[in-house]
């Protein structure tokens, strides 16, 4: 009897599913075509010649094929090619930046991940006055847009320390810390099974034995997603690093590409170099995104339900 | 008598409450995040609070002038231009970009298992914003781009897009919603996730249209992560300053100066501290009270699950 009133209920379900799968399937494979398009017009620009290009904007593959693209952004041409190329014929290094953003970035990953683990910890697990106050302080600063805090600590590293222009300056204001790493780590621990610490301290180990030796090898996941996003966040800076690390010494990757695009040799932008050196400045970024993308999808799930 | 020489079991609860050996082991585990947070936000932005009250301009040393930059500020007709500018930019992005992740997200619920293919939709997230911006300018470049191209092949002329005042700010956001609608997508993504699957099947048997079961099951049980998905955007929205950095520079004609880049073009280029400090402090005003609005219109921490 049920079985009979179901069954046209279900088979109406399925072609009703079938039609809005088919509509679904072309709303994301058409997202998936925005999303993917304009790297294929990067790429295809990257292996034009400019002078080919300018005379044959409308084709979608690239026109004079060239790779020397490439070699020009990472300074390999000599200045003569350089400026055929439609280049400033400037000495352009993106070797440079590149270097000089992983060390920003290496610094500032591992420093504020292993100094944020620590004070998460302590908030998480430790007794001690003031713990409370100091944590909802922490999460106050969360609220801070960075412009507030961006022009006092501009005067700060660069006028009252004189760390303008040094790696130092760049890494300053988030080497030992971030609210956010605090909090996301703090509620991880949380929920870590305090058992396994209570074992370790009867085998007499102290409190930084327990963090180091029982806390952290348990939370490589939380850590590694959290190292990720700030990966991705200080290699993605821009304002920051643009005001204190404009000497080409310390400059990064994406002060560079500003500063690159700023400049306009022969009357207009150097747009095959600029797309060579977009593509460049890509590869980490693609790189995380090829290993780590599922971890990626993951955690911005959970950042969602703090 | 000195408290060394007093037996533990003596000493007053509050000392051995505020020098036991976790106590003093907790403070070790702060003190590198502490040194960071006193350093580069609490300190920074009650000098951000006091600069603002001042007429510094990183000449002469500060002179209290009340509130003298504030009544400066809202005289100015290019403040009020440039927050207007603001919010149009914000009504053009996050209405467009919440409808889009919404639809993006019940259309990958119903399809796309994997999460590789999901992915797809976080790589323009992990890019710079200087990146995208770059590459989003050369393909809204009207002579050269694929777009102007289609419109060339439709023998249409192609709009100037951010060549001109009234299209540079929907050309803004035109490509911050190209970089983020993928990641809101993701959250409300797996916001959908937690809905019960009972609760459809309950209104598929009361005979209720997929339309119907939208409106009366699935947006009112996304409420919390629709409104950490609005809370951020619309605070992230407000703060646009890099893909303008590397496009328009505030232009053409002031049209895409956002309140950023008012902050900005005072601070780094009249160095008028004292000032840029008092519109960052306004900013930071509007932004709380717009979350705190959000939080109480759409009720963030009830979910009609419970």
């Amino acid at each position: 009897m049920t079985t009979h009133t179901l069954a046209p209920v279900r088979s109406g379900q399925r072609r009703r599913l079938s039609a809005g799968k088919l509509a679904a399937w072309l709303v994301v494979g058409l997202a998936i075509f925005i999303t993917l398009a304009p790297f294929w017009w990067v790429v295809r620009t990257a292996l034009s010649t400019k002078k080919d290009l300018l005379a044959n904007p409308d084709s979608i593959l690239p026109v004079g094929f060239t790779w020397l693209n490439f070699g020009r952004v990472l300074g390999q041409v000599d200045t003569a090619t350089a400026i055929a190329l439609g280049g400033s014929g400037q000495k352009i290094n993106f070797w440079l930046f590149a270097r000089n953003s992983a060390i920003v970035t290496s610094v500032t990953v591992v420093g504020q991940t292993f100094f944020s683990a620590l004070a998460a910890y302590a908030f998480a697990r430790l007794k001690f006055p003031l713990r409370d106050p100091l944590f909802n302080l922490y999460l106050a600063a969360l609220m801070i847009p960075g412009i507030v805090t961006l022009i006092p600590n501009y005067l700060l590293i660069h006028r009252d320390l004189d760390w303008g222009n040094t790696f130092l300056g760049i890494v300053a204001p988030t080497l030992l810390m971030s609210p956010f790493a605090v909090f996301f780590l703090r509620q991880f621990f949380l929920g870590v099974n305090r058992e396994l610490e209570e074992a370790a301290a009867l085998d007499g180990a102290g409190t930084f034995g327990i963090f180091w030796r029982v806390i952290l090898p348990i939370s490589i996941p939380p850590i590694a997603t959290l190292a990720l996003l700030t990966f991705v966040g200080t290699w993605n800076s821009y304002f920051w690093p643009s005001l204190v690390g404009k000497d080409e010494s310390v400059r990064v990757l994406t002060v560079a590409l500003a500063v690159f695009k700023s400049q306009t040799p022969q009357g207009v932008p150097d747009w095959t170099g600029l797309m060579a050196a977009t593509l460049i400045s890509m590869i980490p970024t693609l790189g995380v995104f090829l290993l780590f993308g599922r971890r990626v999808v993951n955690s911005i799930q959970f950042t969602g339900f703090k | 008598m000195t408290p060394v020489a007093v037996p533990v079991a003596a000493r007053p609860a509050w000392v051995r409450r505020w020098f036991s050996q976790e106590t003093l082991v907790a403070w070790l585990f702060i003190l590198p995040s502490l040194i960071g947070f006193v350093t580069f936000y609490a300190v920074p932005a009650v000098r951000g609070l006091y600069f603002s009250f001042t007429d510094w301009d990183m000449l002469k040393p500060p002179q209290f002038i009340g509130l003298d930059n504030y009544t400066q500020m809202f005289q100015d007709r290019q403040f009020w231009n440039s927050l207007g500018v603001t919010v149009y930019y914000v009504l053009l992005n996050i209405p467009a970009q919440t409808v889009l992740a919404i639809l993006l997200a019940v259309m990958m619920d119903r399809v796309v298992k994997s999460t590789l293919l999901r992915s797809v939709f976080i790589l323009p997230w992990l890019l710079p914003a200087v990146i995208v911006g770059t590459i989003w300018a050369w393909i809204l470049n009207p002579a050269l781009g694929p777009i102007g191209s289609i419109f060339r092949a439709l023998s249409l002329t192609p709009p100037p897009f951010l060549g001109s005042p009234d299209q540079a700010m929907p050309s803004i956001a035109l490509i911050n919603i190209w970089q983020y609608t993928g990641n809101a997508a993701l959250l409300v993504f797996a916001g959908l996730q937690t809905i019960p699957k009972e609760v459809y099947e309950a209104g598929a048997i009361d005979g209720a249209s997929e339309g119907r079961l939208f409106w009366s099951i699935t947006l009112p049980l996304l409420r919390p992560v629709l409104v950490f998905v609005l809370v951020t955007t619309i605070i992230g929205s407000f703060q646009v300053f890099d893909t303008i950095a590397v496009t328009t520079l505030g232009g053409p004609a002031g049209a895409t100066r956002v309140i950023i880049w008012y902050i900005f073009e005072y601070a780094f280029n009249r160095f008028q501290m004292g000032y840029a400090t008092a519109v960052a402090v306004v900013l930071f005003l509007i932004l709380i009270s717009i979350t705190i609005i959000q939080m109480r219109v759409l009720k963030a921490d009830t979910s009609d699950l419970a």
